[in-house]
């Protein structure tokens, strides 16, 4: 019996490792060459997870800054543009790995991506120290533009902070006085309940409870059972993929959706998972800064374009890479196309300003943090399908900085 | 005490979804001796057959049961003719890492076919109801799970211990040499049995999904499950297995409920705990007996 036991501790181990470091066992380099190589090339590295957890995520962002790139036939100032693909595994290992590959041997000109903010933070200093213009087009950690601040590191997505901070007020005011906090254990899903308990206590709101399954949890019948008998008005959750599929789901098996109202962030029903949630998710609250829904032309115009060229629906992902990629290609526009100085480069984007999908954006010059409306929007049945819908919007939601 | 109850019976469904996972690793570790990393992707190719067949071509739940099962089985027999028989000979460690590589294969073929986004299987409505028991609401398909895993254990109780196909089982775990001399095919009770393994992962796959869900790498977390409740149970042992799943689903569940912050610990302190006290598993004994 004892060597069997060795022979199972050993594929436990074999597990724990594959799992810790995806990397050695399945590191491939994806080259992606939009444009012909000549000389005058703008050279864009792409960090995204094209493999693992996220990859799907990072798939969507890579389709949102092509489709952008092709309406403008692949040119800015009249260079062409080439967009450098790498896997990151939503590993910050490898992020770095990849990352110092785009800077030292393709001599990238800019950098934009990362889906992880782990591999955001493990290529901080790298961008920091070799002056590389760097869009953040996904990962929402606080700190990025906190602490962790660069002159060369701007970002165009969200931050946790504006994520959670911006329903708190609003759920104090319309949907009951205590709430139940349950969420991700992780940095990401941390955050955004500390500013959502934030802004909802300010108000005036108590929090009756927090709990955090492990990210990636499987089952969550116990902690449902224990949200249940808590006396809250309201759950407040934070859940993303497959776990916001499970977590929404669940609520409903459970018997709770019929005795406290589900809010959260805008992932728990977000496009990628709607769909497999069935009904389940019809009268949640959550906060976001787009929805597939939002009623202005620029969306109308992007959803369009987008179900055009990939017969699908965009999601919120698709739609930070297609505002990632007019952000570079406005700024490149303003520089004349000479990306050479990368201080030229940052000033160029601190400016841009334009209409996107999400309605109206700038940056805030001081934390380097874009300013962006934030939406409230509930999901209702639509034909027996789960859609949402946009009923409040908060204009110009801006990052403290600390 | 409602409150007790109702976590209870959260535990003992969570213990017969891990139960349902775990018995066709189980069957076939303890008769072939063949440790199968695959078992986590076979399980997962069940739970995409039956997606693709309860969006796209039925949508019926019940036959998708039946049927995704039996292409997971045509699989491993597939697997185990053609990958496992050459390497008999060579031992545990070769079939482990065979059996691995294989995962990550299966791994990247299903992440082709079928993408990586998040899927889920909808239940059909007697399944998908909230059922109203001791002033608490349960889903009446978690009280479906228990009664699937009773039942399997049932089954397979009753063929390991009261069929001659099960005599021949046990006999062949014993002493393969003198089974094979005694006129009885050895390598076709050993196919026999790694199919056997493989409907039970695809069952497990398809009874499992609607709660666990379809995603990338969903195969290394059931795997790593399936693993300690193997070693908590004692290896190759399926009444073994069958109480340790109830004690990890049970512990799991509790542990939750009380203390959330160590909800990932846990179980894999339960392991250790189990691995130091009684390192032959919660039922080891048995099978040294056998």
């Amino acid at each position: 019996m004892k060597r069997k036991f060795y022979l199972i501790v050993l594929a436990m181990l074999l597990l724990v490792l594959s799992a810790c470091g995806n990397s050695a066992i399945q590191s491939t380099t994806k080259k992606v060459e939009k444009a012909p190589k000549e000389g005058g090339v703008i050279k864009i590295g792409v960090l995204l997870p094209l493999s693992g957890v996220y990859a799907s995520l990072g798939k969507n962002l890579q389709m949102g800054m092509e489709l952008y790139f092709e309406g403008i036939g692949w040119k800015v100032a009249g260079r062409d543009i080439q967009l450098i693909v790498e896997d990151s595994e939503a590993d910050p290992q490898v992020g770095l790995r990849k990352a110092r590959k785009l800077i030292d041997q393709d001599q990238v000109d800019l950098l934009t991506g990362t889906v992880s903010t782990a591999v955001a933070y493990a290529i901080r200093d790298e961008v920091d120290k070799k002056k590389i213009p760097f869009l953040v087009s996904h990962a929402g950690g606080n700190d990025l533009t906190r602490s962790k601040r660069s002159d060369y590191i701007w970002r165009s997505s969200f931050s946790s902070w504006q994520i959670g901070y911006s329903l708190g007020q609003w759920a104090y005011d319309h949907v009951g006085k205590t709430v139940y906090i349950a969420a991700a254990d992780y940095a990401f899903g941390r955050e955004v309940s500390a500013a959502f308990k934030e802004a909802y206590t300010a108000a005036g709101g108590k929090v009756v409870g927090e709990v955090y399954p492990p990210l990636g949890n499987n089952d969550y019948s116990s902690y449902l059972t224990t949200i249940k008998n808590a006396k809250a008005d309201a759950v407040y959750a934070f859940f993303a993929g497959s776990d916001a599929v499970k977590f929404v789901q669940q609520y409903e098996q459970f018997g709770l959706k019929k005795e406290k109202k589900l809010i959260g962030s805008g992932w728990l029903v977000s496009e990628d998972v709607r769909k497999q949630q069935g009904n389940a998710g019809v009268g949640t609250i959550a906060s976001i800064f787009w929805d597939y829904h939002l009623d202005t032309k620029e969306n109308k115009a992007f959803i369009e374009a987008f179900a055009k060229k990939y017969n699908a629906r965009p999601t919120i992902e698709a739609m930070e890479g297609y505002d990632a990629a007019r952000i570079i290609a406005e700024a490149l526009e303003a520089v004349g196309g000479d990306a050479s100085d990368p201080d030229k480069v940052v000033k160029a984007i601190s400016n841009v300003q334009f209409v996107s999908p999400r309605g109206p954006i700038q940056f805030d010059k001081e934390t380097h943090h874009i300013i962006q409306n934030m939406y409230i929007i509930e999901t209702e049945e639509v034909n027996g399908q789960a859609e949402n819908k946009v009923i409040e919007v908060i204009e110009k939601v801006k990052d403290p900085g600390q | 005490m409602d409150v007790i109850a109702a976590q209870l019976v959260n535990g003992v469904s969570y213990g017969m979804l891990l139960f349902v996972i775990t018995c066709g690793l189980s069957l076939v570790f303890g008769i072939l001796g063949v440790l199968n990393l695959a078992h986590g992707s076979l399980y997962m190719i069940g739970a995409y057959v039956a997606y693709t067949m309860t969006s796209q071509w039925f949508e019926n739940f019940w036959l998708a049961l039946i049927v995704a099962p039996l292409v997971v089985a045509v699989l491993s027999l597939a697997i185990e003719l053609i990958l496992l028989r050459p390497t008999y000979h060579l031992g545990h460690l070769s079939q482990v890492l065979l059996t691995f590589g294989l995962a990550y294969v299966i791994h990247d073929v299903t992440s082709m076919i079928w993408g990586s986004d998040v899927l889920s299987i909808p239940l059909p409505p007697p399944l998908s109801e909230t059922l109203h028991l001791w002033n608490q609401d349960f889903p009446a398909y978690r009280l479906f799970v228990v009664a699937a895993g009773v039942v399997l254990a049932f089954c397979l109780w009753f063929v390991q211990e009261k069929t001659r196909w099960g005599a021949i089982i046990r006999a062949g775990l014993s002493d393969k040499e003198m089974i094979n001399a005694l006129g009885v095919n050895i390598k076709l009770v050993f196919t026999a049995v790694f199919l056997a393994g493989g409907y039970l992962a695809g069952v497990g796959g398809v009874i499992a999904s609607p709660i666990l869900g379809l995603y990338p790498s969903m195969e290394f977390q059931t795997l790593i499950l399936a693993l300690v409740v193997l070693v908590v149970g004692g290896l190759g042992s399926i009444a073994g297995t069958f109480v340790a799943s109830l004690v990890v689903g049970i512990v799991e569940t509790f542990g939750r409920f009380l203390v959330p912050e160590l909800s990932l610990f846990l179980v894999f302190g339960l392991m250790v705990v189990i691995l130091i006290c009684k390192p032959d598993g919660l039922l080891g004994k048995q099978v040294v007996r056998h």
